[in-house]
């Protein structure tokens, strides 16, 4: 059966699935490559009976969101790693007050992997964070992160690059179905204001006088279990050519595509590499690496100075890990550099593939 | 350097002076519970005002408050409304999201000067400008109350503060923002007043604002703003009793009551 499909730019292909969604409102200020979306968004938004601001700053369009989460509404907001660094105090408020948005970092690159997981807020939190590779990718992760951010009541990341923004694609748009979803019974609507059970959403739980609610000591408690929860139930990763494998190549988002072509070239050529790609960069899927990864080498690619890395040392022992990306910047702004290349990464891999011959050779 | 024109002893504001009573009792209604803010504060008036003006215009079951930081934030804990408690600085914003996504409920923001005005400026300006239907409630007392009396973007010329210890001084310190006249400067607005709770008259021109402002944000005028200048004898060193004469000579000086702007024109 062949099904219509739509010529779509990555960004207006990610406006048009978080429409499809459900998401109503979404604020965001101009940053390339993420501009993109803002305007696919601004376009289509009304049309589509929700609401699209051009907010005159990060912190005011991530606030908006809260607020329109907090009301029940499926929320977004986006913009790119230095406009995010920005956003980091609501976004650890909202994954404290329980509040879901999704964020959308249409980066200038593979450089902010930390603030994406490790988060830049106040508190023990952590947020949900999606990689995907392609744009058809990045538009079921646009579905699937509203879903999390619903299920978890906490904000999520769709994490994109330049590539991801500005490639068209022929795509067909659907809504996608992940599962039922609990009732926002906690929505802020009015309803309950003046009849003794009004609702509340505060970082600090402390509740009504007359209803007293967890407070802090316990919320965070709560709230840091929570993490640990999705911690255990969500990581997702992908493997390629793994079981045969020798060597593990880690790349995640658009680099795995290059690291895909490389490695496939290179299994022509009679190497045994495998590939395996962190779908979700939090929770990390480590031990699944640790699994696949068992007795093998394992090369760690990534266009900044390595920092998926360090979540790979804790859970394949160092001197089995070596780091083939490096900080890899060009001249539009946009940071592809040149390691964003798929002869490139061959080369990379290969490079260590002879070393480890050289001294396995040395050691005889 | 010009000294502060006028002194005011140091008291211990640690206990109520004798005599003091709470300025609010609280309404059974939608206030569940006594205030802890100290006596003689100006911030519970106000909260009483706002209560009574959401019941008197029969919007409570459609009412939504943003509260931002500073000592009104315990109300949280005591109003019968559906409450976000936001950053500080960021309630505009917040009660936009709101707002937008549901056109059909009542949203207040409850803010003080040190919230509204030093850490969330262009929040209130930027939602102004943008029209938003949402009514800003501004507790001004010219100081950070809740972190214990350090000088704001609204500490009067000479005001004592924590960070102003000899009177706040333009050549050290710069001037006073009046954030009314600038919200009202601004084509989206559609209804600013300010008041104040310090006397009987006080209380009940306020009250009328309040709800003002609230029946503007209903005919969709753009954003409203009333701000109250509220007594924190606290964070002005004085005795309780002393709060209202003090802001009379002081806050009210350099911010004067009215209607700034009310659809259809001003006073
Ligand atoms: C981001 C951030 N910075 C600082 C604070 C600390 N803080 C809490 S309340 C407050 C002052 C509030 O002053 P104001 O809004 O005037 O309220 P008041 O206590 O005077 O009623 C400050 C600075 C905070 N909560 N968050
Ligand atoms: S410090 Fe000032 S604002 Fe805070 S409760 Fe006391 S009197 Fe009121
Ligand atoms: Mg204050």
């Amino acid at each position: 059966m062949s099904e219509e499909l739509e010529l779509l730019e990555g960004t207006a292909a990610i406006a048009k699935s978080a429409i499809a969604a459900g998401m109503t409102f979404f604020a965001g200020y101009p940053m390339s490559p993420f501009t993109g979306l803002l305007e696919s968004l601004s376009a289509m938004m009304p049309e589509a009976g929700g609401v699209c601001i051009n907010a005159e700053s990060e912190i005011e369009g991530v606030n908006m969101t809260l607020g329109a989460g907090a009301a029940g509404a499926r929320a977004g907001t986006g913009s790119c790693g230095q406009g995010i660094a920005l956003m980091q105090e609501a976004i650890a408020e909202a994954a404290l007050n329980e509040t879901p948005f999704v964020v959308f970092n249409l980066a200038r690159g593979a450089s902010d992997y930390f603030q994406c997981t490790k988060g830049g807020g106040w508190n023990d939190y952590r947020t949900i964070t999606l990689a995907p590779k392609s744009v058809h990718e990045a538009v079921e992760h646009t579905q699937l992160a509203f879903h999390l951010a619903d299920k978890y009541r906490a904000p999520a990341i769709v994490y994109g690059d330049p590539l991801m923004a500005r490639t068209t694609v022929g795509i067909n748009i659907k809504k996608l179905d992940f599962g039922d979803l609990p009732q926002k019974d906690w929505a802020l609507d009015g309803s309950m204001s003046g009849t003794g059970k009004s609702r509340q959403v505060w970082t600090w739980a402390m509740g009504k006088v007359t209803d007293p609610g967890p407070e802090m000591d316990a919320h965070w408690r709560y709230i840091a279990e929570k993490f640990n929860t999705i911690d255990g139930i969500e990581q997702r990763h992908e493997e390629l050519w793994c079981d045969d494998a020798d060597t593990i190549v880690v790349a995640w988002g658009t680099g795995a595509l290059f690291a895909e072509k490389a490695v496939s070239e290179l299994r022509k050529a009679g190497h045994k590499v495998g590939i395996f790609r962190p779908i979700t960069l939090w929770p990390f899927p480590g031990p699944a690496l640790e699994r696949v990864a068992e007795g093998k080498r394992v090369l760690v690619f990534e266009a900044n100075a390595g920092q998926c890395l360090e979540d790979v040392y804790q859970w394949v022992p160092r001197r089995r890990v070596t780091f083939i990306g490096r900080v890899s910047v060009d001249h539009t702004g946009m940071n592809f550099g040149d390691i964003m290349d798929a002869p490139v990464v061959r080369q990379l891999i290969l490079e260590h593939l002879d070393n480890q011959a050289a001294t396995a050779g040395a050691n005889q | 350097m010009s000294a502060p024109s006028k002194q005011l002893p140091i008291v211990d504001s640690t206990t109520p002076p004798d005599g003091t009573v709470k300025v609010a009792d609280p309404n059974p209604s939608l206030i569940l519970g006594a205030h802890s803010l100290c006596p003689g504060c100006g911030e519970p008036v106000a909260l009483r005002l706002l209560m009574e003006s959401l019941q008197d215009l029969g919007i409570v079951d459609r009412s939504i408050g943003v509260v931002g930081h500073g000592c009104y934030g315990s109300f949280v804990r005591i109003m019968d409304i559906d409450v976000l408690q936001c950053l500080h600085g960021r309630a505009p914003s917040c009660a936009t999201g709101i707002k937008r996504v549901r056109p059909d409920s009542v949203v207040f923001t409850l803010q003080g000067d040190g919230d509204m005005v030093n850490e969330g400026l262009q929040e209130v300006l930027h939602s102004a400008a943008r029209a938003e239907n949402i009514t800003c409630i501004l507790l001004n007392n010219g100081v950070f109350g809740d972190t214990g009396g350090q000088a704001t973007a609204t500490t009067v010329v000479g005001q004592r503060t924590k960070t102003s210890l000899d009177g706040r001084d333009p050549a050290k310190h710069g001037y006073p923002i009046p954030v009314s006249d600038l919200v009202a400067s601004l084509d989206g607005s559609g209804y600013v007043a300010r008041g104040h709770v310090g006397d009987p008259g006080g209380v009940t021109r306020t009250k009328k604002m309040i709800k003002e402002a609230l029946q503007s944000q209903l005919d969709g005028n753009g954003l409203s703003l009333v701000e109250i200048l509220t007594m924190c004898p606290t964070g002005w060193f004085v005795p309780a009793g002393e709060g209202p004469n003090y802001q009379q000579q002081s806050m009210e000086q350099t911010y004067p009551m009215g209607v700034l702007k009310r659809p259809g024109g001003a006073d």
